[in-house]
Order: structure tokens, then sequence, then C-alpha cells
């Protein structure tokens, strides 16, 4: 296969092809399916609780499901993940749980990180999912940095990192890649190209052909795969990750997608795209494609009642959560340093006597 | 106990730690074969196999991010930059990244990097080889900021350092990497982070500086002795959190207090120093907190002599502080 070649499963008519499909039981394509659903139920109610003025912010990952959910598959326990601020699917497909994910988007004591940091940015150490920051790509390098620990100590395991296509611009993204060529390690680099950087197409943010021949600069196999199919994302980071944790080294993917909705909640995205390319690319929308799959394999019946029934989750989900007490100010000065030290704590007096 | 240099003191200081804790790893440019372009790393790799001593390629957001995942999956790495002026393409991963790691994650991931960095000028290196930013890293929440003036204090503060569980910016006085000796401990040996030294005793003014300006402390404290003025100097040696309880003991005693630093006068760390002083001590003053800095310009090649403060700029401050 080339670096041009896009892999892909689900075909035209519903059915998965033979020679790709990864060949999952049942048990896990349904479950799949219903953390991809999930995921878009959660997007629609963190939009909907910004735009009523109860969130501040929201990313959402609309239209991205099967590159999220499919590469949160691939990984196993052991495993770490470095993700981008728009990969909520990965975390939540293995394990993060969703009361978790709402106490975060909520910023109050339900949420495990205490407030610290605006939707979007979570973490679960039980589970190797590592703090998300805004700058694009910064956790790559420390991909690298677990990978080399892992190798160090013997593990046979593989770090998934994701990002976006504007993420292949960075710094970082060049650090990061060369690192892993040079070290040889278990890193796979999963980029989600969805067509734009906010609003930049990927056309500006590049001009090879492809992102995925990128990798040939740095050693590094690269792939491209069809993002809108939650199979083939399996498949192409299941394998990646594999020869990652048999020691062969690590690879770059690219996953060719798009978003449906806006790049955030402060976003539009009409300034800078057509409808009609919207259009289209809902027209290949990754959970529809699978439910046909799944309706065919005589798996799914009734894609609406998944439907319903995930919104109820979410919708219970952020109701347990909302009424939860806000964060207390003296954590403001806790977690700066191991231990508070003699400034914060003059501070935090200060702000808890009035006096500030 | 031996007499040895700063850079010896450094490189006794990371075989030590080596020794003692197997998750204890460096990585960098030239650190491994070429044992660090100032020795610092000189026989390490050999000792500790390459996996160790990693020599990366050329890249400040690599090493310093690289770093940054090794921490957080439980290794304890030491991150040399080359000189402190090529630290900035890594500023984002230290004061976005390892500085907040643990703040963001509410604790639940740390980053426990210590960045060595030469740092400081007098070595006729023009202006990429000679800054002092240790304001930029000290203005930054997260951030522990370390500055050895003496062998000893270089290999006790660098030991604490890496013991510790915050990420350190330790900056290394370059200029005095073998032109100071002195006497230092042999195994494992601790200065704690956060305790300033009195380097010398005195009555009549607090001198209160670091790095590479502590011997230039000491001349002028010599000289102004000859002038009957008592300079007590303070190196607080872990520059945040600053030792402010010596600091103000000290001003209150003598009520005077000159701040000497070389990096540049405008926002540098002296300023800092100054203004919590006159908040603490206002009552004590018999003169206004003095600065003697480096200037508001660039790194000046062949100026360098008169753009470092030396001691009779520093003493003309204490003269001025007398005499106010």
């Amino acid at each position: 296969m080339t670096d041009a070649e896009i892999l892909s499963v689900l075909r035209p008519d519903g059915t998965a092809d033979p020679l790709t499909d990864p060949g999952l039981p049942d048990p896990e394509l349904l479950s799949l399916y219903r953390h991809m659903v999930l995921l878009r139920a959660i997007d629609e109610k963190a939009v909907a609780l910004q735009r009523s003025g109860r969130i501040g912010f929201f990313v959402p990952s609309t239209g991205q499901e099967a590159c999220s959910i499919g590469a949160g598959h691939a990984v196993r326990e052991g495993d770490w993940i470095f993700p981008a601020y728009r990969d909520h699917g990965v975390g939540l497909m293995r394990g993060y749980p969703l009361a978790a994910l709402v106490g975060q988007i909520l910023g109050n004591t339900a949420d495990a990180t205490r407030g610290r940091q605006m939707p979007n940015h979570w973490c679960d150490r039980s589970i190797r999912l590592v703090s998300v920051s805004s700058p694009v790509a910064t956790q790559l390098p420390h991909a690298v940095g677990a990978a080399w620990a892992a190798n160090v100590r013997g593990e046979r395991i593989a770090v998934l990192t994701t990002f976006g296509d504007g993420g292949t611009s960075t710094g970082d993204f060049h650090a990061a890649m060369n690192f892993t060529g040079v070290f040889r390690l278990p890193v796979v680099f999963f980029c989600e190209n969805n067509r734009y950087a906010i609003s930049l197409p990927v056309e500006r943010q590049t001009a090879t052909g492809t992102l995925a021949e990128k990798a040939r600069a740095y050693g590094l196999p690269g792939v491209r795969v069809d993002g809108n199919d939650v199979l083939a994302v399996r498949k192409v980071v299941g394998d990646a990750m594999d020869r990652a944790r048999a020691g062969e080294g690590g690879t770059l993917i690219e996953a060719l997608t798009y978003r449906l909705g806006p790049h955030s909640t402060s976003d539009d995205p009409t300034v800078y795209r057509s409808e009609e390319e919207v259009a289209a690319w809902r027209g290949r929308d990754p959970i529809r494609r699978f439910a046909a799959f799944l309706k065919g394999r005589g798996l799914l019946e009734d894609p609406a009642a998944e439907e319903a029934g995930a919104k109820e989750i979410v919708r219970g989900a952020v109701e347990a959560a909302e009424g939860a007490p806000p964060v207390p100010l003296s954590g403001m000065f806790e977690d700066v340093y191991a231990e508070i030290p003699w400034h914060l704590a003059e501070q935090r007096d200060s702000l808890l006597s009035g006096k500030e | 106990m031996a007499e040895v240099t700063l850079i010896k003191a450094i490189n006794d200081a990371l075989a030590t730690e080596m020794a003692r804790d197997p998750s204890v790893c460096l990585l960098g440019e030239d650190i491994g074969r070429g044992g660090g372009v100032f020795r610092a790393t000189e026989g390490l790799s050999r000792r500790f196999g390459p996996e160790r001593v990693i020599d990366t390629p050329l890249n400040e957001v690599g090493i310093v991010g690289m770093a940054i995942g090794m921490a957080m999956n439980g290794l304890r790495p030491v991150a040399e930059i080359e000189f402190s002026d090529f630290i900035y393409p890594a500023f984002d991963q230290i004061v976005s990244e390892m500085a907040k790691m643990r703040y963001r994650s509410a604790g639940q991931f740390t980053a426990a990097v210590v960045v060595r960095a030469p740092s400081g000028g007098g070595i006729k290196g023009g202006h990429y080889h000679s800054q002092s930013p240790e304001a930029y890293f000290i203005h930054t929440a997260g951030l522990v900021v370390v500055m050895p003036s003496t062998p000893a204090d270089a290999k006790g503060l660098l030991s604490s350092a890496i013991r510790g569980e915050d990420p350190v910016i330790f900056l290394e006085p370059k200029a005095l990497y073998r032109t100071v000796k002195g006497e230092v401990p042999e195994g494992e040996y601790l200065v704690p982070i956060g305790k300033g030294r009195i380097v010398r005793p005195g009555a009549d003014v607090t001198l209160i500086t670091w790095g590479a300006m502590a011997p230039v402390a000491e001349k002028t404290a010599e000289t102004a002795a000859k002038e009957g003025i008592d300079v007590e100097i303070i190196d607080p040696r872990t520059l945040w959190p600053l030792d402010i309880g010596m600091i103000e003991e000290s001003v209150k005693r003598t009520g005077r207090a000159v701040v000497l630093h070389e990096a540049p006068r405008t926002c540098g760390f002296g300023a800092e120093v100054s203004a919590l002083i006159q908040e603490r001590c206002f009552l004590n003053l018999k003169a206004p907190v003095a600065r003697v800095a480096g200037f508001d310009t660039p790194f000046p090649y062949a100026l360098e002599k008169s753009y470092l403060p030396d001691p009779e700029r520093t003493l003309r401050a204490i003269r001025a502080s007398m005499d106010f």
C-alpha cells in the first residue's frame, strides 16, 4: 500500500470488505456503535449547555466519532493516551466515566480536576489518559518520553497520541516524529485530518499531497485511512499499536474526516466553508454508515431508540453533576507545587480573609 | 573533603544521584558521547549507559517535552539545555506544560523534571551564550528556580532538585564553572530547596545576590570593609520560592538593602526582591532599596565587562545607600 491510498472497511452497500475487516466480535461492534452515539449525545448536550449559558465553552467532535471511538478501542490496558482537546471519544471508549467527563465540563466539585481547566481538558490517571492542554500538539513530545520510559522498563505497551491537521505544522510535531524515528519508539501518531484548522483549509497547512507522507522524512511508516469508517480506523490504529507493542516502532496515521460542527462554540464555520461541502460530508456521517452495517448484520434494529437512550443517559449525568457545589476558593492555591510555598499561603490567606 | 570546581560538583551530583536511584536519567545535546559542551556529564554515559544518558537530536522542544513524558511515566529526568540562551524554543513546554501539569490535572500527573542550563555572562560568549533568563521562570507559576554559586551548593541543590516533586529550572553560572573551587562533601549531599545562605555576616547593609555575582559581592564587601562599611551578603540559592525570612531578618537589622544581579534591570528579579523588602521592612529602611544590574540592552559582546556589574559599581550603590 502506498501512502496515498486510503484504507476503508465499510463499503457503500453497507457491508464490510473482508480483506480489511478487523473481525471484531458482535458485542464489540455494538459497543463501538453505542459509544459513537453517546459521544454525539454528549456533544449535542454540551453545545446546548453552552448556548444556554450554563457552561462557557465546548469543543464538539461531531462528525469525527469514528476517529476517536475507533482509535480508543485499539488502546489496551497499560497503553498511554496523549489526546487532543477534540478527542473525548478516545477516553470515553477506554472507560473514562461519563460522570467524570460531565463534571469536568461543569468545572464544579463533580470535576476530579477541581475546575482547573475549561471544558474538553480532561484526564484520568487510572487509564493513563493524560491531561489535555490547549496549545496544539504539545502532547506529542510527551508521548515520546512516556514511550521511552516504558521501553527502559521493558514494558510492551504502545503510546497513542492524537491531533489534527493543523498540528502537523507545529515544531512539536516535528520534534516528536523525529525523536520517535531516531529512538525507534512505540508511539502511534493519530492525525485526524478534518480539513480545517479552525478556518484554515488543509491545503494552506501543507504543500504535500497528503499528511501521511510526512512520515517518510522521519523514517516512519505513514498510512491513510477513511476516518468516517470506524472499522477502518480500528483496523489501522490496532495494527499500528500492535507493531509498536512488538518493538517495531512508531507510525503516522492520517485519518480523513470532517468536522460537521464548528471548531468550538466560539466559532462560526459558515464564514469559511460552504453549505454544499458540509452537506456532502453529512452524507458520509460515520454513525449512520456504521448503523447501516450493523443493521445488515442483524445487530441493530432501531437507531432512533439508541440515540434517544443516549440522550437520556447524558441528560441524567448532567442533572446529577450540575447540582454539585462550586469549587472552594482555597483550591486555587493548591497543586501549584507539591507543597504550598509561603507566597501562595500568604496570597490564599489574604484572599480568604477579605484583605485582597 | 576534596576541593573541586563547580562543574565537577555538578558532575558529582549527577553521578551520585544516578547511582542512588535507577530512575534518574539525563537527556540533551552532546551529553553522552561528548560529555556535554562544558563536560558536566563527562564519563556518565560510559558508567550508566546510553539508555540513561541520552544523546538527543538537536531540538529543545523535543528535549523538554520528552523529559515531561518520561517524568509522567515514572522516571526522574534531568534535561540539559546547552546554553540558557537556547532555552526559548522550549519555553512553551516549560511554562505551559511542565509547570502546569500538576495543577491542571489536580495532582493526577506531575512533571518533576530538572532542566539544567548554563547561564550568565563572563565567557565572552556574546548575546547568545551569556543571558540570564531567571526572571521569566520565576514569573511562571509552578516552577522552582535555583542558581548556585559554590561547588558545594551546586552539588547539594542539584541533588535536592532531582529528588524533589516539583519541576526545577537549574541555572548554572557558567563563569564560575572552573573559576571557583570549594570543598564538597563526598557521597550523597543535599542542600534544601528554598533556604538561603549568609555568605558573609555584616551589620551595615544587606547585599542580596546570586550566581556569578556572588564573588563580585564578596570582593565588594572586602573593599567596603576597608572603608568601614560592614556588608552582609545573602545568596538565596533558590531564587523561587525565595527565602524571604532570611532577607527580612537581615534587612530589618541593617536597615539597608542592595540587590545585585547580572540580568537586565527592568523586571529583573531584583525588582521583585526590592518590592518584597519595602513591603516587609518599610519602617526599618534607612535608604531606598538599590539595584545593581545588567543594562536593558541585548548582551553586548565587545562591551561585556562594562555591561556586567563589577565591585566598583556595586560599591558605589552601597556607598549611596550608606550616605542617603
